[in-house]
């Protein structure tokens, strides 16, 4: 037996794997190397770190999306709760932790801790619920994250952290820092995202996902989202596993918006909105749901698509919408999936 | 009738009373009954089951069977009675804690991970007796190998009793229909049930399939020495492999005993080609 066989790969679904990352390392030193000649546009330059968050997001989305089947509209919301707490915790650490790199990989990590703890939260009730009314809920959620940190102040001074709500009352004395200014968001943040963060985060996610996958836990999952009634039946925890998927996707989103907001000088909730909840669910549908691979492709082709359509001004979301619908049926057309599988390699035999 | 477990101030109604007195029974059920949609879609079911036995439930189409496994594995709560596993009440469990405490089953209309192999269908069912943790997996710490390994093992092996080992890789969605009835029986024993409830395994699987399962079913039975009951139309079957046989008829038991007296049976017989009209 070889190693790939003692730890349970398919060969198929081991090439696949290999194939994603063999990809995303490929992507990276190509932009490394376009960047550094200066082949690279400063615009595109610019779009690196939020390319990579969305990658991010697309592949956490699809742990819940593919993995769990369960359709969640509010992937947004912990993108939001780890892009403010992660910035926040950033500002925090500022006069502490002098060195920038190791100043962001905390702050990943409290975003993660924050988005995870809220994604528990929200998966105790949301949970609970099954297909269109679980979508629905997630979607209120979501909303109800924007409103509650676009009514959120927190500042600090000599004294200690302070928040409020609704009205600035932290009445923070002289020399504090109020840090979440409400509807204002967060401004003057250092930015020390960089586009090596960027692709480590995503090396981190894709590792957390397929090991996660390829473990008991993926199996109870995916079992769930087969046959619930079966998953029972063999004794499967149904509330601990949903749980499991949608945390870790919540803490992988979080660790997400740090690393985009810290892209920015400015951030505000309303960045955060029902819209991008959407565009992440399109990577995922896109990139075929449970493809990790398509999903990053996915995500990729669409944050760049609306800046190389900038040039069509009044047209560009016209177009936009219309290159997506297009692409929709494209990939939905079983003639082209069939050209698709007969010209890659990689993908699963029908007869076998 | 000594037969008298400390739980149930009821004798015992084992099908076979004198084989399986001796030991404490796997299952009881007292006046077991629900109400469905309005009607007693099992009414006043009253079963022993002995540790190594295997039993038949037979009846016509719509008499209830499958009602009865529904509320053996808690997908449905009865309305009236009480379910004794190895001598402990279920009342208040769920399906995932009576497979915990020992009931698996099998479905009658197949309810396979399809997207899953057909290994990881078993594992899934192995989840219980691996215990490592998320972490270990994101890691790939050495207990996540050991144990994944240590499953792998075991899946295999079981899924060789039904000759399926080959397959271990094949989408379960994608077998042919008598393999998938297979690999549910194998999925079931994963979990090391003390009580096996097989729901019609035979339908849709021709003769020597049907010959092909009877073997299986008594050498899982000899291997595992575990309780088994069998829901089955094909008659042939029933009889060969079953000690006992309980007959359902709307709802209500109509006889009990072993293959030959059953055979025999004026009411069942009734049940089965319908009342013979006065004349
Ligand atoms: N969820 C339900 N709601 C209402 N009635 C139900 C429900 N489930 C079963 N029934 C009814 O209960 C009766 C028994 O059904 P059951 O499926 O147990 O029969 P069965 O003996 O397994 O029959 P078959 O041999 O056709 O599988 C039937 O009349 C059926 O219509
Ligand atoms: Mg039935």
């Amino acid at each position: 037996m070889t190693m790939r066989r003692l730890i349970n790969l398919k060969r198929v679904e081991a090439r696949r794997i290999y194939l994603t990352y063999a990809v995303v390392i490929a992507a990276y030193v190509i932009c490394q190397v376009m960047s550094s000649t200066k082949f690279l546009s400063s615009s595109m330059r610019g779009m690196l770190v939020p390319i990579c968050a969305y990658m991010v997001m697309s592949v956490s989305l699809n742990l819940v999306v593919g993995i769990s089947g369960e359709l969640s509209l509010g992937h947004a919301g912990f993108m939001s709760v780890g892009a403010f707490s992660g910035v926040a915790s950033a500002i925090l650490m500022q006069g502490v932790i002098t060195n920038a790199p190791v100043r962001l990989a905390l702050a990943m990590i409290v975003a993660a801790v924050f988005a995870a703890f809220a994604g528990f939260v929200i998966g105790i009730p949301v949970l609970r619920l099954k297909g269109d009314y679980l979508a629905i809920v997630t979607l209120a959620f979501g909303e109800i994250i924007k409103s509650l940190l676009n009514n959120f102040y927190f500042g600090m001074d000599s004294q200690g952290l302070h928040f409020s709500m609704l009205t600035d009352t932290t009445r923070l004395l002289k020399g504090g820092r109020l840090i979440i200014r409400g509807p204002m968001g967060i401004s003057g943040i250092q930015k020390i995202a960089t586009f090596p963060a960027g692709f480590i985060l995503l090396m981190i996610a894709l590792m957390v996902v397929f090991n996660l996958v390829n473990s008991r836990s993926g199996r109870a999952f995916m079992a769930i989202r087969d046959d619930r009634i079966a998953a029972e039946s063999i004794g499967l925890d149904i509330t601990k596993y949903k749980m499991m998927a949608f945390v870790t996707s919540a803490a992988l989103a979080g660790a997400a918006g740090a690393l985009f907001a810290m892209n920015y000088s400015t951030i505000v909730a309303n960045k955060f909105d029902f819209n991008t909840s959407i565009l992440i669910l399109v990577f995922v549908v896109l990139g075929g749901q449970g493809n990790m691979l398509g999903g990053i492709i996915a995500a990729a082709v669409l944050t760049i698509l609306p800046e190389k359509l900038r040039q069509f001004s009044d047209y560009r979301m016209l177009l936009y919408a219309i290159i997506l619908i297009v692409m929709m049926l494209a990939t939905n057309n079983d003639e082209i999936k069939n050209f698709l599988n007969r010209i890659n390699p990689f993908r699963r035999k029908e007869a076998e | 009738m000594k037969a008298k477990t400390k739980y149930v101030p009821v004798p015992s109604k084992a099908i076979l009373p004198d084989r399986d007195a001796a030991r404490d029974p796997v299952l009881e059920c007292v006046n077991l009954g629900i109400t469905l949609g309005g009607i007693k879609a099992v009414d006043n079911f009253n079963l022993t089951i002995g540790r190594t036995e295997i039993a038949g439930l037979i009846g016509p189409n719509g008499a209830g069977k499958t009602t009865v496994f529904n509320l053996l594995t808690k997908v449905y709560q009865p309305t009236t009675g009480t379910i004794l596993l190895n001598g402990r009440d279920t009342h208040g469990m769920n399906t995932m804690q009576v497979n915990r405490a020992g009931i698996a089953r099998t479905f009658q209309n197949i309810r396979l991970f399809r997207n899953l192999s057909v290994v990881d269908n078993v594992k899934a069912a192995m989840n219980n007796e691996m215990h490592y943790n998320m972490f270990s997996a994101i890691l790939r710490l050495p207990n996540y190998r050991r144990e994944e390994v240590a499953a792998h093992r075991r899946a295999l092996k079981l899924l060789s009793i039904f000759d399926m080992q080959n397959m271990a890789d094949v989408p379960a969605g994608s077998l042919p229909y008598g393999a998938q009835r297979r690999l549910e029986i194998v999925r079931a024993l994963a979990t090391n049930p003390s009580l096996l409830l097989l729901d019609e395994p035979a339908a849709g699987m021709n003769p020597s399939e049907t010959a092909d399962l009877m073997d299986n079913i008594r050498k899982v039975h000899e291997m595992f020495q575990i309780a088994i009951i069998l829901i089955e139309h094909d008659m042939s079957l029933v009889m060969n492999i079953c000690e006992g046989i309980c007959v359902l008829n709307f709802g209500q038991i109509i006889a009990k005993g072993t293959p030959d007296e059953i055979q025999n049976n004026p009411a069942v017989i009734e049940a089965y080609l319908g009342r013979r009209k006065e004349v």
